[in-house]
């Protein structure tokens, strides 16, 4: 067990403030976290509670106001591109919405061709990237001759969603951060994508990171839970002491919003 | 691409002003390939010949003659001849001879010369005539009786030893000539103006170099203003704070003074048309700067630029292949309203004489400059001026109902 927890990525005080002086806002409050090597972490608030921000700052496209983050027990150094470049071949994202996380003017194959290229494979021939991103896109179930000279938004918001996990499956990262995966989709699609997502993990033995406002697929999936209101963590643990035991309020609050089919609900509450 | 292309056509304001704009394109190309005639060329001696078909007095007598027998000849020929103020001297010594008021026309001239003929007798005095009016009328009546006298006139040519005036031949008032026979005969279909260049020649060439102005103009202000909205809207930070307060000082020193001082201190010798076009460029990138930015802070944080960070790709990269081609539509409709503000900028720059120098290329704005310097406009002069002010506003017009049309397509907000 000892070695299994070994630290990816930590955070000791981090801070994010916008604006200046009077309209100041603190998204993020100094947050203290450890994610270890191979876990599944939730981190689970409400719309507003800063989970996108601390991504954001997670995977190093906004600055930190304050504190610091550690990756692989090293303090994190992306000053320049290059650095960040070899930051991000090891931390890679999801996105919320895949609608408008493809440049609707490059076709599919360069989305692809953008991991191949990033892990190095610029000069391999021509017919070893097509059977790479057949690889990728059959692991989805995306057949890459259907989808080759298309564009993105040709496809549908599932099978977009799913050309993002091809794109992780490419890179593989060490670190994957999902921005609430599966808000956009439809439900039938949902359980797919997080198929395909778990899948994904339990091949590459990556960490992932679900941000969600959903604390039932929070507990579906993850070994630990953060619990995050108004930019603070007021509740962590192992997934089935933070949903089975709440001690905070507010966490009690999130696991009774879950609605449940066969209960009448009561809308005098809302 | 193609689906947009297909788009922007079936839009009726692109349509209108896209025609428009190939029309004037089409006549600016294709009428110096038929009269090559250069644009500054002097022909007319004297201001402002009106428009019309100009034939050579000198080829006309020398051409084969035909003899036309038409009722009307001799009396449109008076006509043309009894000025207005001839008709209401004849008309005041017919009603001095007792005819009543009411059966004088002056306008017709067969029966206003039946009554004169009747009535005019040059011993007769009327009351309160003074000397000088007397000899008018007998004048008056000598040139009526020449007018219809139908022994023509002699030609006669100076013989170069003797110094004698030889008779060649006569010509009689109903010898016509075929205008196809003339060898010279120039049109003018727009006259001439202050000096004697031929107005649609030097408008069509003043056209061209216009719309050089506005192009140049308009893509020197859109490079400019595009490449600093993209930096200071995509890195921001203190980039962004140096760019915008160069902008706004540009925004709040009004550009057309700007543009009037480095006119003005860059001195008359200096001033090429290209000089111009320059100067236009480089006062009027601000709002397109300023546009392009607040639509780059708008896109810089969109998912798909976060991925192609995530991508590894570089800032030049992200800008030209995630912000730019999203942008481009935009900055198209900026460049053709540049292009129209370029060609307007050029127009009053060169009213007020600050534009290009004179005596090497016409254009829209320098031909205004000289009809209003030469009084045409209070002349009536009308063909000097109005024709250039169709030009400019058809210009300007065809452009903005091309924008307009763009912006239905591309914002699908404002479709029909």
């Amino acid at each position: 067990m000892a070695n299994q927890k070994e630290l990816c990525l930590s955070g000791k005080g981090l801070t994010k403030i916008f604006g200046l002086g009077g309209r100041k806002t603190v998204a993020v409050d100094h947050v203290d976290f450890d994610f270890y090597k191979g876990e599944v972490v939730s981190i689970v608030g409400e719309s507003g509670s800063g989970k996108t921000t601390l991504a954001k700052m997670l995977l190093g496209l906004i600055s930190t106001t304050e504190g610091e983050i550690y990756f692989l027990g090293e303090k994190r150094d992306i000053r320049t591109h290059r650095k960040k470049k070899e930051y991000w071949k090891n931390i890679q994202a999801i996105f919320q919405d895949p609608f408008s996380s493809y440049n609707i003017f490059n076709k599919i194959d360069t989305v692809l061709l953008d991991c191949i290229h990033m892990r190095g494979g610029s000069r391999l021939p021509r017919a070893k990237k097509i059977e790479m991103m057949t690889e990728a896109c059959s692991f989805v179930n995306l057949k890459f001759e259907e989808l080759t000279n298309k564009y993105p938004f040709e496809l549908s918001g599932g099978q977009m969603q799913r050309l993002m996990i091809a794109r992780i499956f490419l890179l593989k990262p060490k670190i994957l951060l999902a921005d609430e995966p599966t808000s956009m989709i439809d439900a039938s699609s949902r359980a797919t994508i997080l198929d395909y997502l778990m899948k994904l993990r339990n091949e590459t033995g990556m960490t992932t990171i679900f941000i969600t406002h959903d604390i039932g697929l929070a507990y579906y999936v993850s070994d630990s839970v953060y619990i995050m209101e108004r930019g603070r963590f007021v509740e962590s643990g192992t997934a089935d002491e933070v949903i089975l035991y709440p001690r905070e309020a507010y966490t009690k609050r999130l696991i009774n919003d879950v609605p449940k089919i066969y209960e009448e609900w009561d809308l005098s509450t809302v | 691409m193609k689906q947009i292309i297909q788009q922007i056509f079936r839009s009726g304001k692109f349509i209108v002003g896209f025609s428009i704009f190939t029309t004037i394109l089409l006549v600016v190309i294709v009428y110096p390939l038929l009269i090559p005639d250069p644009p500054l060329n002097i022909i007319g001696q004297g201001t402002f010949f009106e428009p019309g078909i100009y034939v050579s007095v000198f080829d006309s007598i020398s051409s084969p003659q035909y003899t036309l027998n038409l009722d009307e000849a001799a009396a449109k020929r008076i006509a043309s001849k009894l000025g207005e103020e001839d008709r209401l001297a004849i008309k005041e010594w017919l009603i001095a001879s007792g005819i009543p008021e009411g059966e004088i026309e002056i306008e017709n001239t067969e029966k206003l010369l039946d009554q004169w003929f009747e009535n005019y007798d040059p011993a007769k005095n009327i009351p309160g005539m003074t000397n000088a009016k007397r000899n008018y009328f007998i004048r008056l009546n000598k040139a009526i009786t020449g007018l219809l006298s139908d022994e023509g006139m002699s030609i006669t040519v100076k013989n170069a030893e003797t110094g004698v005036l030889e008779e060649k031949g006569t010509i009689v008032p109903s010898a016509y000539v075929n205008v196809n026979e003339v060898p010279n005969v120039r049109v003018l279909p727009l006259g001439t103006d202050n000096f004697g260049r031929d107005v649609l020649t030097e408008l069509v060439a003043a056209t061209r170099v216009s719309l050089q102005i506005g192009f140049v103009a308009g893509i020197i202000a859109t490079l400019i203003g595009l490449t600093l909205g993209l930096l200071s809207g995509y890195v921001g930070g203190v980039v962004d704070d140096v760019i915008m307060f160069i902008t706004n000082l540009f925004i709040v020193i009004p550009s057309f003074v700007l543009l009037i001082l480095i006119s003005f201190s860059i001195g008359q010798d200096q001033r090429g048309a290209f000089t111009i076009a320059m100067v236009i460029g480089f006062t009027s990138w601000v709002w397109t700067a300023r546009a392009v930015r607040s639509q780059v802070i708008s896109l810089r944080n969109r998912d798909h630029v976060n991925l192609s960070k995530l991508s590894g790709h570089s800032v030049v990269h992200i800008i030209l292949t995630d912000i730019l081609p999203y942008i481009a539509s935009y900055v198209v409709m900026a460049l053709i309203l540049q292009i129209s503000s370029g060609i307007l900028a050029e127009a009053g720059l060169s009213i007020l004489g600050l534009g290009p120098r004179t005596t090497e290329v016409p254009t829209l704005g320098l031909m205004m400059n000289w009809a209003m310097i030469y009084q045409a406009h209070i002349l009536g002069k009308w063909w000097a001026y109005f024709p250039v002010i169709i030009t400019i506003a058809l210009i300007t017009f065809s452009m903005n109902l091309m924008n307009t049309g763009l912006d239905q397509v591309f914002n699908p907000a404002l479709r029909d």
